[in-house]
């Protein structure tokens, strides 16, 4: 870990739930399990004060929803796959940190509130990732939404604004992205050992995002955010923002390790578990190796970090 | 057995900002009121379905979005509590209501049939949506009336407008071929607003009239041009349109409810009863009806 981030490790995992509910069904769900069970141990390993979910099937309108009901407690059921069971949860959330969080994206010119209502309907996405990753509330979590109309300034704004508060409160944390690569299902249902991506072109793009998560490139994919919006994901909302939020919060560079624990079809949508851990090599050979600048001193400043 | 038919088709738009402000027993959220152009036309519709004799309320609700199919609840009783994940500090409201289950699986069957995606959803910790609920409570608060709900299949996102308008059109004939053969009386709901542009900000006391207004001109126009259409029974051309009205003004219309109520009803050359337009959180929304029945048709507003 670089020596002045809050951030442990960067996790970004499907929202889909068959590797919670159905994971014997198909080789694949299996293989997605094993790899959340494995961030699962090297969460418990690590020293994170806190788990910080963004997740892409929590979309907000009206700015940016943080969760604060400090036990949060329900049984979900999936519009789409209710017929695989209900999810019952009982989550333990750090509501201070997720009042400082607001509080610090409203600092950053934000409209953000918490959340806090008995009842209130956690995302399939979350359910799914806090379930499997935390699973005896052994850390306290946090979830964010993502608001449907933000694009990229405000999601990036949103990144840094939970770096802040994890400044702010001393908090190590280990973040979560819940979304899909390609995000293009079957609109059929299909026996679970016929799954598979959904097209030749969804498979190939996701290759290349995955080899880039391996590489560690970050701040390329977020860069690329765009590009893999029109090329791969099912236009529900105005952009793809996971890589943004990630990069804003870890650290808007190409300095990590990446690690692919999995990659599989989710219904025909691209599912992977993959961690990304803040390292000092890998650097000076991408293309994006710039500084994210906060204050303008001259010119670009190019490569002050890291070793090369 | 005498043929089944559909004795109203409602347009009933669902901000939960509405039950809100109406303060039932059911929803935990207090508010001093608000949008009152709206709960007004609703009142007077819900008087209007008093007077009519029907079975059971078909609702074709946005706010169960399934991308396998359409769905169709099927169990006899839902019990819970909905919380809007947009508003959850407007609405909150529990609820207990009954499904047609009879009606519902016809439904599934007949679609099926149509050569449609489709599944009974029978996990009984489903929670029903906000959609469902408010359209239903603002239409029948006393809920002694069982309903089916319809879930939203997202064509528009997967394929475009167009793929939409045909399978809500098939789904819509689909549903009415059922309706016949159930030998009931029903009432369809289209639940959903006309142009969907959102304010990404929330006004301190939410229902603040003096906050509230169209999201933009644009929007306006458009949403004045669909209820000009409803009124001269031109719905035909409202279908036509709808793919560019849709694309214009962000319609939730996108869902496919209206296209779906239209061709269940066979596509009504005769004019609507508007109940009211107004703006909630900036969308356009408009409280509308077809009666198929020329005693009881009326000009409203």
């Amino acid at each position: 870990m670089s020596e002045d981030s809050p951030i442990l490790f960067g996790l970004y995992v499907p929202p889909h739930p068959q590797p919670l509910l159905s994971p014997d069904a198909n080789k694949g769900y299996s293989n997605l399990r094993s790899a959340f069970e494995t961030c699962r141990k090297r969460i418990e390993e690590s020293d994170a004060d806190l788990i910080l979910v963004y997740s892409t099937t929590w979309p907000s309108v009206v700015g940016h929803q943080i969760q604060a009901l400090k036990e949060s407690i329900w049984t979900h059921v999936d519009d789409d796959f209710h017929y695989l069971g209900s999810m019952p949860y009982n989550f333990s959330i750090d509501d201070e940190f997720a009042h400082e969080y607001c509080a610090a994206a409203e600092k950053r010119g934000l409209h953000a509130r918490t959340v806090e209502y008995e009842g209130f309907p956690i995302d399939t996405g979350s359910v799914v990732a806090l379930s499997l990753l935390n699973p005896d509330n052994r850390i306290p979590a946090c979830i964010v939404s993502s608001n449907m109309y933000s694009n990229r300034s405000e999601t990036i704004v949103l990144g840094k604004s939970a770096r802040d508060a994890l400044i702010t409160q001393g908090k190590k944390a280990v973040i979560v992205v819940v979304s899909s690569l390609s995000n293009r299902m079957f609109t059929e249902h299909i026996d679970p050992v016929d799954d598979r991506i959904h097209s030749p072109k969804d498979n190939e793009w996701n290759e290349k995002i995955l080899q880039f998560f391996a590489d560690g490139r970050l701040e390329d994919l977020s860069q690329l955010s765009r590009e893999i919006h029109g090329q791969i994901r099912v236009q529900k909302v105005v952009a793809y923002k996971p890589a943004w939020w990630l990069a804003a919060t870890m650290g808007q560079h190409n300095n990590y390790e990446g690690e692919v624990l999995a990659y599989e079809a989710l219904h025909g949508s691209g599912g992977a578990v993959i961690q990304l851990t803040p390292s000092t090599g890998s650097f000076g050979d991408k293309e994006f190796d710039e500084d994210d600048v906060e204050y303008y001193q001259g010119d670009r400043n190019v490569l002050n970090k890291g070793d090369f | 057995m005498k043929k089944g038919e559909i004795v109203l088709g409602c347009l009933a738009p669902h901000p939960p900002h509405l039950v809100y402000a109406e303060n039932p027993p059911q929803n935990e959220a207090f508010s001093e009121g608000g949008w009152e152009t709206l709960r007004w036309g609703y009142a007077k519709l819900a008087r209007k379905l008093k007077t009519i004799d029907y079975d059971a309320i078909v609702i074709f609700t946005p706010h169960w979005q399934t991308y396998i199919g359409t769905h169709f609840l099927g169990l006899p009783g839902f019990k819970s509590k909905s919380v809007d994940p947009v508003f959850p500090n407007l609405f909150r409201y529990n609820y207990d209501l009954k499904v047609d289950v009879e009606l519902a699986e016809a439904m599934h069957e007949e679609t099926a049939k149509a050569g449609i995606i489709t599944k009974m959803m029978r996990n009984p910790d489903f929670r029903v949506d906000y959609g469902t609920i408010t359209s239903c409570h603002l239409l029948n608060p006393d809920w002694d009336k069982p309903i089916v709900t319809i879930s939203s299949n997202r064509n528009s996102h997967y394929y475009s407008n167009e793929v939409m308008i045909e399978q809500a059109k098939a789904l819509g004939e689909a549903c009415m071929k059922a309706i016949e053969k159930s030998g009931k009386k029903v009432v369809l709901v289209s639940s959903h607003s006309l142009s969907h542009r959102h304010f990404v900000t929330e006004a301190p006391l939410p229902e603040d009239m003096s906050r509230e207004h169209i999201y933009n001109h644009s929007q306006y126009v458009w949403d004045m041009k669909i209820i000009e259409m409803f009124r001269e029974g031109k719905m035909q051309e409202v279908v036509d349109i709808m793919p560019e009205y849709t694309e214009q003004t962000i319609a939730e219309t996108e869902a496919g409810g209206l296209i779906w109520m239209m061709a269940a009803m066979g596509v009504p050359s005769y004019p609507a009863e508007i109940y009211g337009y107004q703006s909630v959180i900036g969308t356009g929304n408009c409280i509308a009806c077809w009666d198929p029945n020329t005693n009881t048709r009326e000009l409203v507003l």
